[in-house]
């Protein structure tokens, strides 16, 4: 694993740095702190690079490769920064064979990026995720934290455009 | 204290205020003195009730619940008039809404049953106080009184509660265990990690009636002498976080957690564990390494968690849903709850129902229904008259009944018995159009990505049925394909380590029993049935009914589709990726789909 700091760094920001260092101090006394600082750093900062990832072990006196497991076992833990705004295509039953499939065809003709990658603008990020439990509205997408019931195809192009004429002003 | 037959609320709300609430509550005071109302009608000043900036300045009536809008003092005498002198509601400064409908839950439906699910969307979450009105925090001071733990716990053994996370262990049995283990601290921890895709039955509760499974827990916790308690809810659930954490901290403010609770010396707290997206820390051993902060890698059990669980203490784990019925069977009594349902599987049930089903939603009956009762009575039948073909149950370590299983009673053993589980009660109905071999690889790549890799039958067995199974629906399935899925899915199922990959091959053998012909019509045929597996289908347009209208051009993902405006459009099949999106948009049912 390899720590040498790219641009962009929250450890290098010292506003960034100033929040990983409060979660840290203020969770790293409860028994079991590790899932709960990654969950607040994955919240505030919106990825857990791997030098915050050697930055946590050192603070908790742990190895690094334990912070490491735990972040690459759980899927909603990062170790890239994300867009923007983050589309999430829920792949629930329900939203499976309600549409979506079809909608993320739409969504890669739209956005001109597949699953899990990001536009060249950093505007958006698209992604898989499991169901969110709003199946009686299938098909559903989660637009950063905005659950989005019953998109059709041809619906979709709105819900981009929309981001990006909000992300212009 | 005096009573009011009409209590009207004026919001004084900063904004409403600023736009002239004070007027309006003087000219209504002055008002009802005027009609000699004010004996009658009693007002009252309260914090924002709509959207001031839009509303203001507003009132509500009781109990008519009117929400009246935009008043100003020269409206009161009008509104006075005609709403508490002549007794009729005013339209004009109605607050004209749609009306908010719920779509989960909805009114209840026939032969549901509502024990659970008892206060969702009539009280408000975030008051503490509204649960109390609903008799909550009753039973926690029945049993912390009037009882001692180990009569807390032959009263849920003698109501036959089974553990509604899946398996149906009795929880009592459960609690007996943990309360017999000598070693200390006890702790408590209840399973919201609800992972089953299509299965929200727990997220409602924990949304709506968070106070239900925090007096459960409190209850249980006394039962087996636990000392604090995790919920571990999983990540996609931010709202059920959020409601849970105000919750808990109303609840030590009115003294039901925290030290010495009823002055009884008993003391227990708890808190909410995000999860982060891992399905497999629904598992009990699994859930407690990730509460640990570790992998939520499942370990093999013996040890049991009631011997050995958090920190290596001794730890009882049971759902939502178990927690949340346990101040209902105290409150109503084990015989009250011991009268619904069937011999061996007591009490009501609530299920998530998904798929295509004129009622989706949540639902909550007794245990014991029929199956047929299910889909055509609460489901309210198959949606645009389509024809029944198979429900799936489970959830993906579930299995599929059909037709012939129609009046199979829904309990723990029946379900078994068909090929089915109970699961945490996820319900899909599926129809006519629906491939059943599509079905089983969706649910394996679903397992397959969430098998945490610790056992190699599990880790690399579902990767192999997933790769058989893609290669059959892509038409290149082989002669011999059915009998390896079959050998694999036995060896998967028997030395797995954990219940996701001893369940995970079930929707493949239970769609291989009911519906092998559907698998050979693709291996032998290199047709699917259903018409869904996109390798074995074409779209065309049919040139009688095309309008011409140019949607289906403007949707193509792959712009695959030609023709002029007003002429009949073709689909050119080479470039076609056989998305269905033309025949979703168009509205003339002009698309077609061949196999």
């Amino acid at each position: 694993m390899t720590t040498t700091l790219q641009e962009n760094e929250p450890l290098q920001i010292p506003a960034q740095r100033e929040i990983i260092d409060q979660i840290i101090n203020e969770q790293k006394k409860r028994p079991g702190a590790v899932m709960v600082i990654l969950n607040e750093l994955q919240n505030k900062i919106g990825f857990i690079s791997e030098p915050m990832q050697a930055y946590v072990a050192k603070q908790l006196r742990t190895s690094i490769g334990s912070i490491h497991g735990v972040v690459t076992f759980y899927s909603f833990f990062t170790t890239q920064p994300r867009g923007k705004h983050t589309i999430k295509f829920c792949m629930g039953t329900a939203c499976y064979v309600g549409g979506i499939p079809q909608l993320i065809d739409k969504a890669k003709q739209v956005t001109g990026v597949g699953l899990g990658e990001t536009t060249p603008d950093r505007l958006l990020t698209l992604e898989a995720c499991r169901c969110v439990g709003a199946c009686s509205q299938a098909p559903v997408v989660t637009i950063d934290d905005e659950v989005i019931g019953r998109v059709r195809p041809n619906k979709f192009p709105q819900l981009v455009n929309k981001l990006r004429v909000n992300n212009a002003h | 204290m005096s009573f009011y037959r009409s209590h009207i609320l004026v919001s004084v709300d900063p904004e409403c205020l600023q736009r002239g609430a004070h007027a309006v509550l003087d000219a209504l005071s002055d008002e009802l003195v005027n009609q000699g109302l004010i004996s009658e009608v009693q007002v009252l000043e309260t914090s924002r009730i709509g959207d001031p900036a839009k509303h203001g300045p507003d009132i509500i009536v009781y109990p008519e619940g009117a929400h009246y809008i935009n008043l100003s003092p020269e409206d009161i005498p009008l509104l006075v008039e005609e709403h508490f002198l002549k007794g009729r509601v005013v339209e004009k400064f109605l607050l004209q809404e749609k009306n908010i409908v719920d779509e989960e839950l909805g009114p209840p439906k026939p032969k549901e049953v509502r024990v659970i699910l008892r206060n969702c969307g009539k009280i408000d979450p975030h008051n503490i106080e509204e649960y109390i009105a609903e008799d909550g925090y009753q039973a926690l001071a029945i049993a912390l009184t009037e009882m001692v733990p180990w009569d807390v716990i032959d009263e849920v053994l003698n109501s036959g509660l089974r553990g509604r996370g899946g398996a149906g262990f009795p929880a009592a049995r459960k609690w007996q265990l943990c309360r017999n283990v000598d070693d200390s601290p006890k702790y408590l921890t209840c399973n919201a990690d609800e992972g089953d895709p299509g299965a929200f039955m727990n997220r409602r509760v924990l949304e709506s009636d968070p106070h239900s499974v925090i007096e459960g827990m409190i209850i249980g916790a006394y039962a087996i002498g636990a000392s604090y308690g995790y919920i571990y809810c999983r990540a996609e659930y931010p709202i059920a976080v959020r409601n849970l954490n105000i919750a808990i901290q109303q609840a030590r403010e009115f003294g039901f957690l925290g030290e010495n609770i009823f002055g009884t010396g008993f003391s227990f707290d708890l808190e909410v564990r995000m999860g982060a997206g891992a399905f497999v820390c629904g598992e009990e051993t699994a859930l407690i390494a990730s509460i640990e902060g570790k992998r939520g890698e499942p370990r093999p059990r013996p040890p049991f968690p009631a011997v050995s669980g958090v920190w290596g203490k001794p730890t009882n784990n049971n759902n939502v849903e178990t927690y949340a019925v346990v101040p209902q069977i105290i409150l109503n009594g084990a015989s009250w709850y011991a009268g619904m349902g069937t011999e061996t599987s007591k009490g009501t049930k609530t299920f998530a129902v998904a798929g295509d089903v004129v009622h989706t939603g949540l639902i909550e009956v007794p245990l014991g229904i029929t199956l047929r009762e299910l889909i055509f009575d609460v489901g309210g039948g198959i949606k645009d008259g389509k024809e029944f073909k198979a429900v799936q149950i489970g959830g993906p370590m579930g299995g599929c009944l059909t037709a012939e299983h129609l009046d199979y009673k829904i309990d723990y053993e029946s379900l078994i018995a068909a090929g089915a589980m109970m699961g945490s009660g996820g319900i899909i109905i599926m129809d006519e159009d629906t491939c059943m071999v599509d079905i089983a690889r969706y649910f394996m790549d679903f397992t397959q990505d969430e098998s945490c890799g610790k056992c190699t039958p599990c880790r690399i067995g579902t990767r192999r049925i997933l790769e058989i199974l893609e290669r059959i629906c892509e038409g290149k399935g082989e002669p011999d394909d059915i009998e390896k899925l079959e050998h694999l899915c036995r060896e998967v199922q028997k030395n797995s380590l954990c219940g996701l990959g001893q369940g995970a091959p079930n929707p493949v053998i239970s769609t291989l029993k009911l519906f092998r012909h559907e698998y050979e019509a693709h291996i032998f045929d290199k047709r699917c049935p259903a018409k869904v597996c996109r390798s074995l289908i074409d779209f065309e347009i049919n040139a009688e009914v095309c309008t011409g209208c140019t949607v289906c051009a403007r949707n193509c993902p792959v712009e695959a589709i030609e023709g002029e405006r007003r002429q009949v459009h073709t689909i050119d099949a080479d470039t076609c990726i056989r998305c269905g999106i033309c025949a979703q948009v168009c509205n003339f049912n002009a698309v077609e789909v061949k196999s």
